[in-house]
Parts: structure tokens; sequence; C-alpha cells
């Protein structure tokens, strides 16, 4: 019986860990402990094993003259490889690439995103639709994605091309131009990137209080004011993360730019991780593909910090 | 007054058929291509309605490029890959949701650290680990590692709907001398099926949809899932047999749709309750 009487308060403690404070509950707190790391098990194993393993070696292969093809064990050579990545202008290049690449595709995400999330929150008709669409871009995988804008791109029989030429324009080989290349592939990352984006700005604008439209209403804010003084404080938190959260898978995109231009024309569209790709497994060179990588992350850790940093700051001084 | 709503109406809906286009036409001009004869794309004319609409594009594709065996390996890789992440995640998500503590906290900054770290920093060590162990360029070693990569978001989106379940039912329905085990099958799986459902069909169609490990990984032709096999295409013959490229292109998006578009609004239902709470 007195086993049994036991076992909620054991279950309530486990569920409330605020009712472990006490000195008597440190048998308990143990028990608890352990339940956790058995429960948590089957899903630490994977992780430690295939993801903070790797992590570890990913960073400190960078230490080495780790070559792809060698089975030996790599030697250490210091900081031989980011020495010599100092010097690599092709990558410093890629990492530009990058940064215009992600900048843009962010920033338009933002902007679009916000903008159809806006419109998809009022009555007007055909929203589901819109909603439909706005969702595809996630559902197809890259490669597709890729493919399919490449034919939209096509200079011999795309409709893009088409068009532009019915209106009088020249005949224009987005993926083949240097000073095209980008733009085109950047408008391709934003198409695919946009449902992330609308989606979650529709879930902030639908939790943006009522009361507190209609009170800016009656005080006589138009519809820009409210905008500014009431919607966007509002979807502030959700505007941060994603912000932040598309840079960083953006800094990181391969797949759409990889099978539209491999990086081409001239390395004009050589994002970062196609540099880091050709790199450890077309050139072999894998210590100095994990130097790159090291340096990728700590860009982005560092951009990530100053980010939300002042971001805080500012919120602190509101 | 009325005036000025009238426009800003008329506004609002060209902004709205401005976005209907850029979002939808790239789509419908792929299934255009892929019902197009070979001599209607020859022919360099531009029309989104085929002249006359035909399969054999879909029959070349799934003869000549190999595409329905990388079809059997993405749906074999994918479903294999949500199966063992559902499974070891319910436990984990439960942990994350209900315990306080060190093992929470790591977890947390675990999820967070994997959502910034580049991909590229995992490959190349996991390359030489599977290498080692004899799984590269093949589907099991594809399955671990998309195990890994799909685990903490569907850890966070499940975690999400085990706290939306009042810990009062738990304590309700757990019987005398029902150990956590019992608990957990008994009570909170039923009531967590469908973020479980949710939580699946992302696993499914990230696995399904990834790119650059499959690329990294694989390397026998045989092997290939549908997004590597694809790619050889597009950057062999593709660009001269534009019709077949686009009948497989449009056959490989058909699963992902299908279930998004079926789920839509559960799905992101789910993936706000994963984001709000925690």
């Amino acid at each position: 019986m007195s086993a049994t009487r036991e076992l909620p308060a054991r279950e309530r403690s486990a569920v409330r860990p605020a009712a472990t404070g006490g000195r008597k509950t440190s048998a308990l707190a143990r028990r608890q402990r352990n339940e956790a790391v058995a429960l948590a098990f089957p899903a630490l194993i994977p992780v430690i094993v295939l993801s903070v393993v790797p992590l570890l070696i990913g960073v400190s292969l960078a230490f080495t003259d780790s070559q792809l093809i060698s089975t030996e064990l790599p030697n250490f050579v210091g900081a031989d490889n980011f020495v010599r990545l100092l010097r690599n202008g092709a990558f410093w290049n890629a990492f530009g690439i990058g940064a215009v690449w992600s900048i843009a595709v962010t920033a338009l995400q933002f902007v679009l995103g916000l903008a159809l999330a806006l419109l998809l929150n009022t009555d007007l008709k055909f929203r589901g639709v819109a909603r439909f669409l706005a969702i595809i871009p996630w559902a197809m995988p890259p490669v597709v994605v890729a493919i399919m804008w490449q034919m939209i791109y096509s200079p011999t029989n795309g409709p893009l091309d088409w068009l532009i030429r019915s209106l009088g324009g020249p005949n224009v080989n987005w993926l083949g131009s240097f000073s095209l290349a980008l733009p085109a592939v950047i408008l391709v990352g934003v198409w695919a990137g946009m449902p992330q984006n609308t989606i979650s700005y529709l879930a902030g604008l639908q939790q943006v209080p009522a009361e507190l439209m209609e009170a800016a209403r009656v005080d006589g804010a138009g519809a820009w004011s409210r905008f500014i003084h009431v919607t966007l404080p509002a979807l502030r938190p959700i505007v941060i993360s994603i912000v932040s959260l598309s840079f960083i898978w953006n800094f990181n995109s391969f797949g759409i730019v990889y099978v539209m231009t491999e990086g081409g024309p001239g390395g004009k569209t050589l994002l970062p991780m196609l540099f880091v790709y050709i790199e450890a497994f077309r050139n072999g060179n894998t210590g100095m593909a994990a130097a790159m990588t090291d340096v990728i992350v700590i860009f982005l850790l560092l951009m990530l910090s100053l980010f939300l940093l002042r971001r805080f700051r500012k919120g602190a001084e509101a | 007054m009325r005036t000025r709503r009238i426009v800003i109406r008329t506004l609002q809906y060209l902004a709205l058929a401005a976005f209907l286009l850029f979002l939808g036409f790239p789509f419908l001009w792929l299934i255009s291509t892929a019902f197009k004869s070979s001599s209607e794309l020859n022919s360099l004319a531009v029309n989104l309605i085929p002249s006359r609409p035909t399969l054999t594009n879909f029959t070349d594709a799934f003869e000549a490029q190999g595409l329905v065996r990388a079809a059997v390996n993405s749906i074999g890789v994918s479903l294999a890959t949500t199966v063992i992440v559902v499974v070891i995640s319910v436990p984990g998500a439960y942990v994350l949701a209900r315990y306080r503590g060190r093992i929470r906290a790591l977890g947390s900054g675990w999820i967070l650290v994997s959502q910034i770290v580049p991909v590229a920093l995992f490959i190349l060590p996991l390359f030489f680990i599977l290498r080692t162990i004899g799984l590269v360029d093949s589907p099991a070693g594809l399955v671990l590692v998309y195990v890994v990569y799909t685990l903490p978001f569907s850890l966070w989106m499940l975690q999400g709907f085990v706290a939306a379940i009042p810990v009062d039912v738990e304590e309700a329905g757990a019987t005398d001398g029902a150990t956590k085990l019992q608990v957990l099958a008994r009570i909170v799986f039923p009531l967590l099926r469908p973020g479980l459902v949710a939580t699946a069909i992302f696993t499914f169609v990230a696995a399904y949809n990834e790119f650059f490990f499959a690329l990294v990984l694989l390397q026998s032709p045989d092997n290939f899932t549908l997004s590597v096999a694809l790619s050889t295409f597009s950057h062999g013959e593709g660009l001269s047999r534009i019709g077949p490229l686009a009948a497989g292109a449009l056959i490989a998006s058909i699963p992902s749709i299908v279930v998004f578009a079926i789920l839509q609004r559960r799905l992101t239902g789910g993936l706000l309750s994963g984001a709000v709470k925690g």
C-alpha cells in the first residue's frame, strides 16, 4: 500500500520540477534524472555518435593535412590551413558572393513574405489558392526547383525570354551571363524560401490583438501608421527569429545553385558551400575544406550574436 | 472615401495576382513542358498549353534514366528514416517537454546548434566514419545520416505537442504501479497521434527532398535517390532532352506536394505549437 501511495507523488515531482526543491528529494531527483536519461537514450545515441562526435572531428580536421583518398590518419599541421586560407582570394570571393546572395535573398524573403502575409490576412478572395501556392515551393525538392527554373530562364524556348523579346527587348541568357546569373539565382532563392516566411508572418499577424488595432483606428491612425506602430512591433520577435534563421540557411544554401549553374559562369554564383564541396570532393583537400567550414561557422555565429545583441539592447531601451 | 476603398481593393487584388503568378507560374510551366511533344519543344514555340499533349516524356523518363530505381530508393530511405526518427523522438521529446535540468538544457542547446551549423561541417567526418564502417554509397548509411539530420526538428516539433497535453491527464490515467514507459505507451502515445502524424510527414519530406548528403555519399547509380538521379540527368543530357527531364522532375515532386496539400492546415498548426512552446 505504501508503495502505491508513493507512486503518484513520484509522478508529480517528475513533471513538476518546482516540487523538487527540498533537501529530502535528492534521491528522488537522482531517480528522476536516471529516468530522463533512460528515456532520452535512444535519441542520444545517434546524436552523440553521428552529430556531436562528427562536429568535434570536423572542427579538428581543419588543423590537419587530411586528404579525401588517404585512409591513413592525417598529420597535425597547426594553423597552416587557416594561414593559407587567408591568402586564398577565390575563397574570399565566394564568401563575398555568399554574403550578397544571403543578404539579398533574406531581405527579399522578408519584404515579400510579409507583404503576402498581410494580403492573406485580409478578406480578399482567392486567399485559399494563394495559401496553397505559397506552400508549394516548400514541398518541392530543391533539385526540382532548380530544374524548373532552368526551364523558365531558358534562352531558347523559355517563357521569360519570350516575354522580353515580345516587348522588344534583347535575347538574354540569364544563367550564362556574368552580370545576370547571380540576380537570377537570387530570385529562385526567394521563391524557394517564401513559404516559411509567409506562413510564419501570417501566424504572427493572426496573433496581433484586434483590440489594439481597433484602438489605433479610433485614435485616427491610418493604415500605414497602424502597420508601423502596431503590427510591426507585435511581429518583432517572429521577424527577428525568421530573419536570422533565414540568413543562416541561405548562407549555407547548396542544392538549388549547384543544379542551376554549378557556381558558374566564371564562378559568379559560386556560393561558399559549393566552394567547400569542390575543395573537399573534387580536389580532395578535406583538411582545407574543414578549415573553410570552420571559418564559415565562426562568421555565422558572429553575425548571429551581433544581430541578436543589438536587438536585445534595442528591446531593453524600449 | 468610397473610391479610395475601391482603389485600395484593386491594388490589393493586383498584388495578390502578381504573387499568384510568381508562385504558381513556374510550376505550371513545368507541367506544361512535361506534356509537350519533343517536336513542339524543339520548335522553340513558347506556349503554356501543349498543342498536342503526350505522355511519351513520362515513359521516356522512366525507361532511360533509371528513375524508377531512384524513386524506390528515395521512398525506401525516407520511410526508414521516418520510422526510426519517430520511434526515438517520442521518449526524447517527452523528456524535453516534461523534465527540467541539465539534460533538457543540453538537448535544447543541441537543437539550436544543429540549426546553425552548416551541414558541410558534418559531412566530412561523417563521410570518413561511414567509409570506415563500409556504409558510404549505401542506402543504410544515408538513412543513418538522415536520422541525425532530421532528429532535431522532429524532437522540437514533438515536444511542443507533448507540452500541450495537460499533466493532469497523465496523472489521472496512470494506474497504480504503472512505470513511466507504460504511462508513455498507454496515455501519452495515443494523445500524441496528431502530432506524430505531422512530425512523421515533416521527417519524410525532409529526407525525401534532401540533396547534399545524398550527392556526397552515393556513388553508384543503382543507389541514387531521385534528387541525385535528376541532378545527374540535368547536368548530363538533360537540357537537350528537356521533356523527359520535366516529366521526371514533376513526378518526383508529387509525393511531397500531395502530402502538403492534404495536411496544409494541420501542418502550419503543428509547426506553430512547436515554435511557440519551449
